[in-house]
């Protein structure tokens, strides 16, 4: 099939295997003699652990081993950023999901049952919950080794505040909270290890990040990262959130069957999963904008406060992400932001899908239009007035050139495709006698693309090409489920002018590429596809020079198309050919492509610098009913548009937008893990309400796709941003509806909410 | 105690009757296209077909589908390399991302289709709201279901 025409279709390499049920996920492998373990908790928040007595787990049928902290033999404790995440719990336990223990035996049922009989001591310390108590001086320390709840600040400082605010005439002061959120992945984390004979250790898991993943496994079992090979499996979906907790199942896998010299299988229950893994952090900002009569904005302060939870995770990286985009995508002059990462007892926060920027958007796009109406303008207008465009500077300092700055065409294309304006005059705003309030709503954002100055950012890809002329292709990012391969490929297909079908993605393995970082922060196109570009290049180069003499051409004169190698004057000869050619003459058609982001920069004292080497545009609509009685929300009518540079496989592009802007719904009206006193309330899929099909209306997805230089096949990311700016679409949807806003996620409607507050605002 | 699971009849021992449809089908025939999602009956990743209906796997015993008929993504896949006009669709329309939703919902929208090979987008939505999609936001899982709704209404 022709490069063109897989784009249209959706292509995938893996796609036959997902609709047979072929595909195999983790849990669906077994090996010989395998053994099966499962974790063991403890009912504490914060408590002292004196004691833990597995003498009768051990005595239960079946069981072989229970391991505890003291078994690991490498580290205990790991982390990416600072090194506080246990493995076991060991000296204290910080937060319900910690484990103290797991058991090992024949089958998952003796395990499961084993489990029930270890016993913990432990004596119960005051548990941290609220992080501003947290953070006081005299609050007891989560880790004391830390020196602080305090994990990680981050600031801006810009301009000068207090005479951006004595400038303004209207001061609106807000504070806005938002929850913990679940990624929901339909797969649970699971993970196999297999010893080897020559004592190495093979990985297989549910984890996103297989060198994440190894990194962890090593610092465990105090292995050098060549005894350990983690190897990709399908993924049941990630959202960022398999990385740390789902690494430290395999951690804790490998450990059992390291000791053990068996194969052993951790495969977990929902209510495991959701215990245990991390969340979206939730945030309380107090946020403060001044704005003149006519709408520019003079100041912004900001004070930013995440609920870190038990461990660090990558807390620093989340937080530094809402701190350099604090204002939207909107020119401040005059920005004071101090944001703080805090431990508390609550469950571990770390990435999702947005990483720090669905919570910075919801307070941002809220206050706008909050600002607008209070101006006596629209939000369109006030936004306009204040957008950033070519050749802007952001908050940070930081020029935006060299790349086509689509905010006004993102805008545009939204409020065309909606008719936004006319339906923005029909809205309720509380008003009149119908049961069902109508509302339509927008936001907008900008996203600084991949890690930024937080981050080493580059990727690999390997292309090796065959005697016969296949290919085979790997590249340092994860197929999470989003098509990264069948990108990829597509991309190889188009720079070799070969036909995909001839691409072979290999199954990716730690032990084969060079270490790429993790598929995070939207970068597996750009960073992936970048990588591949490079590597094509390369082989190119090579091929072109071997080729040369038989065309009778200059190597820089050829070009590759239609499975052919072309010269002067239509010469040409088969890609396969000239390859078998190479071969003969061991001049072997192999590259390794690295591409390296440009160059970023931060300061960390005065939060200037140049923060992100790119950055998209977008913008989305909803438009909704709210009935009177009831509060219940219904979503008649969603609109996207990104620039996501370019697009390179059409179809499972809009799935990124579809997927983003449902998840954003569910961030918006339907998800409360029901936290209480540190324990979740909401531990499956039953009460935890992600978005089902019913919940979610037609969604149109535009495509902008303004090629970016710094990318080398032009391609930038979508997957973060299309989830960002849904949940205050909705708010401001909501507010259109019902004259109410709401500042706190999700929004729950009261029905007695509508008349009443609509008529305060009547008077105000 | 029998049980037919695509097209083949099995015999159970008795001393099986407790056990869970969904672990039968993948500990003890391998076929793991049913997937543990939640296993509470919340999610459908475990969807297989009884007797033409969807049902979620993780909710049944053995004895309760005694004399059934059982179909599962394994045995909606043709024997000969094609795909199935659905499992078709769900590609061309770029309905599957991460993939493991997909066998519970391609044979949720299968039982649809045989029951009504012309339905609205709306009723797609209704047939579909007990099988749960993290990835795709349903779009093109509905824009799929449409998509195959021709090859079921000759
Ligand atoms: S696993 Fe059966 S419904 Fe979720
Ligand atoms: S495709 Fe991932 S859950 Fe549906």
């Amino acid at each position: 099939m022709a490069v063109s025409e897989m784009r249209e279709k959706g292509w995938r390499n893996d796609g036959r295997a997902k609709v047979t049920g072929g595909a195999k996920f983790t849990g669906d492998l077994k090996f010989a003699d395998m053994l099966h373990a499962v974790p063991v908790y403890a009912d504490y928040i914060h408590a002292l652990l004196t004691g833990i007595n597995t003498a009768e787990a051990e005595k239960s049928p079946g069981v072989v081993r229970v391991l505890t902290y003291r078994d690991v033999p490498g580290a205990n404790r790991f982390g990416q950023i600072i090194r506080d995440f246990c493995i076991f719990a060991d000296d204290r336990i910080r937060c319900h999901g910690d484990v103290v223990a797991v058991v090992v035996a024949e089958t998952r049922a003796q395990a499961l049952a084993a489990a029930a009989l270890v016993r913990v001591e432990a004596e119960p310390l005051p548990a941290l919950l609220d992080p501003e108590k947290a953070m006081q001086p005299d609050a007891i320390l989560i880790h004391e080794s830390h020196g602080s709840n305090i994990i990680n600040t981050h600031r801006v400082r810009s301009g000068d505040t207090e005479k951006g605010f004595a400038a303004a005439d209207l001061i609106l002061e807000k504070t806005y909270t938002t929850p913990f959120v679940e990624h929901a992945y339909m797969e649970p984390e699971v993970s196999i290890a297999l010893p080897r004979p020559d004592g190495t250790m093979e990985v297989y898991g549910s984890m996103q990040h297989p060198f994440s993943t190894r990194r962890f496994v090593a610092a465990c079992l105090g292995l050098p990262l060549a005894d350990i090979e983690v190897i990709g499996t399908p993924l049941g979906g990630g959202f960022g959130g398999k990385d740390d907790t789902a690494a430290i199942v395999c951690a804790r896998t490998a450990l059992a069957a390291r000791l053990l010299n068996r194969p052993v299988k951790m495969v977990y229950s929902r209510q495991w999963s959701i215990r245990e893994s991390y969340k979206r952090h939730p945030y309380k900002v107090d946020y403060k904008m001044g704005l003149t009569r006519e709408g520019r904005i003079t100041a912004v302060d900001c004070r930013i406060i995440a609920d870190g939870g038990a461990y660090c995770s990558v807390t620093p990286w989340v937080t530094w992400r809402s701190t350099v985009q604090c204002c939207g995508p909107y020119v401040v002059e005059n920005v004071h932001c101090d944001t703080f990462g805090v431990y508390t007892n609550n469950p571990v926060t770390g990435a999702m899908r947005g990483f720090g920027s669905p919570q910075m958007n919801f307070v941002i796009e809220s206050m706008i239009e909050e600002a607008a109406e209070k101006l006596g303008l629209t939000g369109i207008a006030l936004r306009r007035m204040n957008l950033v465009r070519q050749g802007s500077t952001t908050i940070t300092g930081q020029k935006l050139e060299g790349h086509t700055v689509a905010m006004e065409q993102v805008l545009d294309k939204v409020l065309e495709e909606i008719d936004y304006q006319n339906k923005l005059a029909r809205c309720s705003h509380g008003r009149g006698n119908e049961e069902e309030l109508y509302g339509i709503g927008l936001a907008m954002s900008y996203r600084g693309v991949s890690l930024g100055a937080e981050g080493v950012d580059f990727c690999a890809a390997i292309v090796n090409v065959q005697a016969d002329g296949s290919v085979l292709l790997e590249a340092g990012v994860h197929e999470n489920g989003q098509g990264a391969e069948a990108a990829m490929s597509l991309i190889l297909a188009r720079e070799l002018g070969i036909d995909v079908d001839k691409i072979r993605y290999r199954r990716s393995s730690t032990s084969v590429i060079p270490d790429s970082g993790t598929t995070v922060a939207s970068r597996g196109t750009i960073m992936g596809g970048g990588a591949v570009a490079l590597a094509a290049q390369e082989l190119k180069q090579k091929i072109a020079v071997f080729a040369a003499p038989e065309l009778a051409c200059a190597p820089e004169e050829i070009s590759f198309t239609s499975n052919q190698i072309i010269g002067r004057g239509g010469r040409s000869l088969p890609f396969a050919e000239v390859i078998r050619g190479m071969f003969q003459k061991q001049q072997f058609p192999y590259a390794l492509g690295v591409y390296r982001a440009p160059q970023v920069s931060w300061d960390e004292e005065t939060g200037q610098g140049k923060a992100y080497f790119t950055w998209v545009y977008g913008c989305q609509a909803v438009e909704l009913t709210v009935n009177r009685k009831s509060g219940k929300v219904r979503l008649l009518n969603a609109v996207a548009c990104h620039d996501v540079g370019k697009a390179i496989n059409n179809t499972m592009l809009l799935g990124q937008y579809y997927g983003g802007m449902a998840m954003g719904t569910g961030y918006a009206l339907h998800e409360d893990l029901h936290i209480d006193g540190g324990r979740i309330g909401h531990t499956n899929l039953n009460r935890y309400r992600i978005p089902r099909s019913t919940d979610l209306c037609e969604m149109r997805a535009i495509v902008v796709e303004n090629h970016d230089p710094v990318s080398p096949t032009g391609a930038k990311s979508i997957g973060e941003p299309s989830n960002e700016i849904m949940a205050p679409a909705i708010a401001n949807a909501i507010h259109h509806a019902t004259g109410v806003r709401y500042y706190h996620l999700p929004i729950r409607i009261a029905g007695t909410d509508v008349p009443e507050e609509a008529q305060k605002r009547g008077q105000l | 105690m029998k049980l037919t699971v695509n097209g083949v009849t099995h015999e159970i021992d008795a001393g099986l009757a407790e056990m869970r449809l969904l672990d039968w089908l993948r500990e003890e025939l391998g076929l793991t296209g049913a997937k543990a999602g939640c296993e509470i009956g919340a999610c459908g990743a475990c969807t297989v077909l009884v007797d033409g209906r969807p049902v979620k796997s993780c909710t049944r015993r053995l004895r309760d589908v005694a004399g059934k008929s059982v179909l599962t993504i394994e045995g909606l896949t043709p024997l000969d390399g094609s795909l199935h006009p659905l499992q078709q669709a769900f590609l061309d329309a770029g309905a599957v991302q991460c993939g493991f939703c997909t066998p519970g919902m391609i044979l949720a929208a299968h039982a649809l289709l045989l029951r009504n090979p012309a339905p609205a987008r709306a009723e797609i939505r209704q047939a579909l709201q007990g099988n749960l999609c993290r990835c795709t936001g349903y779009q093109q899982i509905i824009d799929a279901v449409e998509l195959a709704a021709k090859s079921y209404q000759k």
